[in-house]
């Protein structure tokens, strides 16, 4: 490259350092990158105002300042959301999003940590989910206890997300299927399979596509059932389920981070030769690690029915897809997947009114892009270093040193 | 019903399945072109529907504004569709080639940014309808078009000169060696960064021209999300076709047999077998693919362990001239 008249060359060198601020630069300037092709994307779609777009999602998706000043107003003086402000409605709506989003996320970074991709939580969720139904409106009296019935559905979705994740984990362990093909078609498999039950199958009452509104023990508490005794609550639908993945959550960290196990596992996904010399069973772990991984996402499928309130032809796909990107913008930690789970909770809530459906999903495509692009920057070092145009001594028999002698030496020096 | 209709019924539902396992067809040879030369491009999917999108919208822009002919718009239509999948592919190959990301994330994020971009820039061009198209009056292959037979012939000489490109000819050779040992074709003079980006734009083109075929040609008209999981069966079909063009052809007949099934099941004249009045056996049925994928899978791991023939040795491993072990 000739600038100025100096000679410059790329240089890319090996880094052996593993900076941490790389990861949150990088994971930032993906968001705001994404943010500026997707405003291009939109213009060129026939928006006329793409900021306004954007302002509309987050607007949407979180409140604005007004809004939240009005909230705590409110709250403070014990009385309801004054006509016409959102106070905390978007925020309550993001964390109902966020927290199938957070479940899902989970079940991914454990997967990806051992280089196991396992695409298919959008189908272990929905097994889950199916699971959790049969357990509420079939299995169960309508007058449990709301304690056993929710504890019940939650084992319910775990094993039958965990049964769901354990198949293409003994495929790829034993016979080494590759995970991706499999756990993309059990997907589509479990969208059929609820639509068999709920749309036209046994399940479905009528002509409604719908099992129905579940027994109130099912469900999750609202947080607008406190509207009496504080007023500024009413309407917000918000319940405990994200207390269940932040717990899932801290408890993944310690896994991965604080125990053995977790240790064998970033081994595998490091380096899984040195790992088998190390004695680490490769086997044993793929299938543990979708078991778990399979297990999260039914607990998502879950928590989303009891938040539905019902499963209905219309159970949201994509779940499972938006837990990959989250996952990634995360740099696979667990406890940053919490952040980034309620911001894509909001990005969720906020595109759901935009009318150009797909918009969510490039963003996400996009931010994924430029996450694992700057990725470079992890593991090399990128430098632009002036070329020193020293005068080539010509040797004795007038031959120009060749182009590989050259690059021998370019290469000699790292 | 009568010999002769179970006949003519049968005819119908083969050349049906040729029909629509062609796209599938273009899609998983250009698959194998790519990760014959190591790089696995798992976008397929959001090429497609990338492909399928502008493919149709070119199409109709040429055909309702410009006033050409329904041949030339579609021909048209599926250059567009090769274009824009190349565009897409491109991306991918600077992530992965250049700046040597993982290949398996950046497949997805070519899927997620391709099934985004069709339903944003697509959302004008749902509902359109293609004028009616020209039926062949062979009484056998009554219900295809002039289009749908010269685009499956296209497909079954397509697949032959792949073979034949990849195993016979020194080109073919540079790809498979790119794909086996980079290094050892790099000290023999073959651009192996420039032979990857090839094939992956080639293999994006592919994808592409399936999408557009879908949308024009198959099963035309658009809607959001138009492939509905097409491009990851082509993924899979590359593993069972052990990245061979022409075992490639057979597998994705058999898939299009198998997605045709559910429809041609709903035929109330076939004896037994229909689905038309019990639509919980209907929704088993679309089950089909999606289970034999897996199914085949399976057979093709037990082959593939028996026969040791496998995937391309440098398949998923960026290729980094100069440093050791790759």
């Amino acid at each position: 490259m000739k600038w100025n008249g100096t000679n410059y060359r790329l240089r890319i060198e090996a880094r052996l350092d593993n900076p941490r601020w790389i990861g949150v630069v990088s994971s930032i300037f993906g968001i705001l990158f994404a943010l500026i092709v997707g405003g291009f994307v939109l213009k060129a779609a026939g928006a006329s105002d793409p900021i306004g777009t954007y302002r509309l999602i987050f607007k949407e998706g979180f409140g604005t300042f007004a809004d939240w000043q009005a909230g705590f107003q409110a709250w403070m003086t014990n009385t309801s959301c004054p006509k016409g402000m959102l106070c905390f409605g978007p925020l309550s709506d993001t964390l109902v999003k966020a927290s199938p989003v957070l479940l899902t996320t989970l079940a991914c970074i454990i997967a990806f940590r051992m280089k196991l991709w396992n695409i298919g939580a959008d189908g272990q969720m929905f097994m889950g989910a199916w699971a959790a139904t049969g357990v509420a409106v079939f299995l169960l009296p309508k007058t449990t206890d709301r304690v056993v019935m929710m504890t019940a559905m939650a084992l319910a979705g775990i094993s039958a997300g965990l049964i769901y994740g354990v198949i293409p984990g003994f495929l790829k362990a034993r016979l080494n299927i590759n995970e991706i093909i499999t756990t993309l078609m059990l997907n589509y498999i479990a969208y059929k399979w609820i639509e068999f039950f709920v749309v036209v199958g046994p399940w479905s009452i009528g002509d409604f596509e719908s099992t129905g509104r579940f027994p109130a023990p099912a469900t999750w508490p609202r947080l607008t059932e406190l509207a009496k005794q504080y007023p500024i609550t009413a309407g917000l639908t918000v319940h405990p389920g994200i207390f269940l993945g932040v717990i899932a959550a801290i408890l993944l960290a310690w896994i991965l981070f604080r125990s053995r196990w977790g240790y064998e596992i970033r081994v595998i996904g490091d380096n899984p030769r040195a790992a088998r010399y190390a004695g680490i069973s490769l086997e044993k772990n793929i299938i543990l690690v979708m078991a778990l991984s399979g297990a999260l996402a039914g607990l998502a499928g879950m928590n989303e029915v009891a938040a539905l309130r019902e499963l209905n032809g219309r159970f949201q796909r994509g779940y499972g897809f938006t837990g990959v990107i989250v996952a990634w913008l995360a740099r696979l930690n667990p406890l940053a997947a919490i952040l980034v789970s309620i911001l894509f909770g909001g990005l969720l809530v906020g595109t759901k009114l935009i009318q150009p459906q797909g918009i969510s999903s490039m963003l996400q495509g996009v931010i994924l892009f430029i996450v694992i692009g700057t990725e470079l920057l992890f593991h090399y070092r990128i430098e632009l270093e002036k070329v020193e145009t020293v005068p080539v001594p010509i040797p004795n028999n007038g031959e120009l040193p060749t182009e590989s002698e050259s690059q021998a030496e370019a290469s000699h020096d790292r | 019903m009568t010999g002769s209709d179970l006949t003519t019924l049968t005819v119908i539902i083969l050349f049906g399945s040729l029909v629509s396992g062609t796209p599938l067809l273009f899609a998983t040879i250009g698959e194998i072109f790519s990760e014959r030369s190591g790089v696995m491009n798992l976008g397929i999917e959001g090429m497609m529907l990338v492909g399928a999108m502008s493919g149709f919208a070119v199409w109709s822009t040429a055909f309702t504004k410009w006033h050409w002919t329904n041949g030339s718009a579609i021909l048209f239509g599926l250059l567009a569709g090769m274009a824009f999948g190349c565009i897409l592919s491109l991306l991918h190959a600077i992530i992965t080639i250049t700046l040597r990301a993982d290949q398996v994330v950046s497949g997805l994020a070519v899927t997620f940014l391709g099934a985004g971009l069709s339903s944003i820039l697509g959302e004008h061009f749902v509902g359109i309808v293609t004028p009616l198209p020209t039926k062949i009056t062979l009484a056998v292959l009554g219900s295809v078009t002039v289009e749908q037979l010269a685009f499956v012939i296209l497909g079954a000489v397509f697949a032959p000169l792949a073979w034949y490109y990849m195993h016979r000819t020194r080109p073919g050779l540079d790809l498979r060696s790119v794909g086996e040992y980079p290094a050892a074709a790099d000290s023999l003079g073959i651009n192996v960064y420039r032979t990857r980006y090839l094939y992956v734009l080639f293999g994006g083109a592919m994808s592409g021209l399936a999408g557009a075929a879908m949308s024009l040609v198959t099963d035309p008209g658009w809607v959001d999300g138009k492939t509905s999981g097409l491009g990851w069966i082509a993924v899979a079909l590359v593993i069972f076709a052990s990245w061979d063009p022409m075992r490639g052809l057979w597998v994705s007949y058999f898939f299009g047999l198998l997605r045709r099934l559910p429809l041609d099941l709903q035929n109330p004249a076939l004896p037994l077998i229909s689905t038309a009045n019990n639509p919980q056996l209907g929704r088993f049925m679309d089950m089909l693919p999606y289970l034999a994928t897996i199914f085949i899978l399976i057979l093709g791991s037990r082959e593939a362990m028996r026969k040791r023939i496998g995937a391309p040795a440098a398949l998923g491993n960026p290729y980094i001239r100069g440093e050791r072990g790759k």
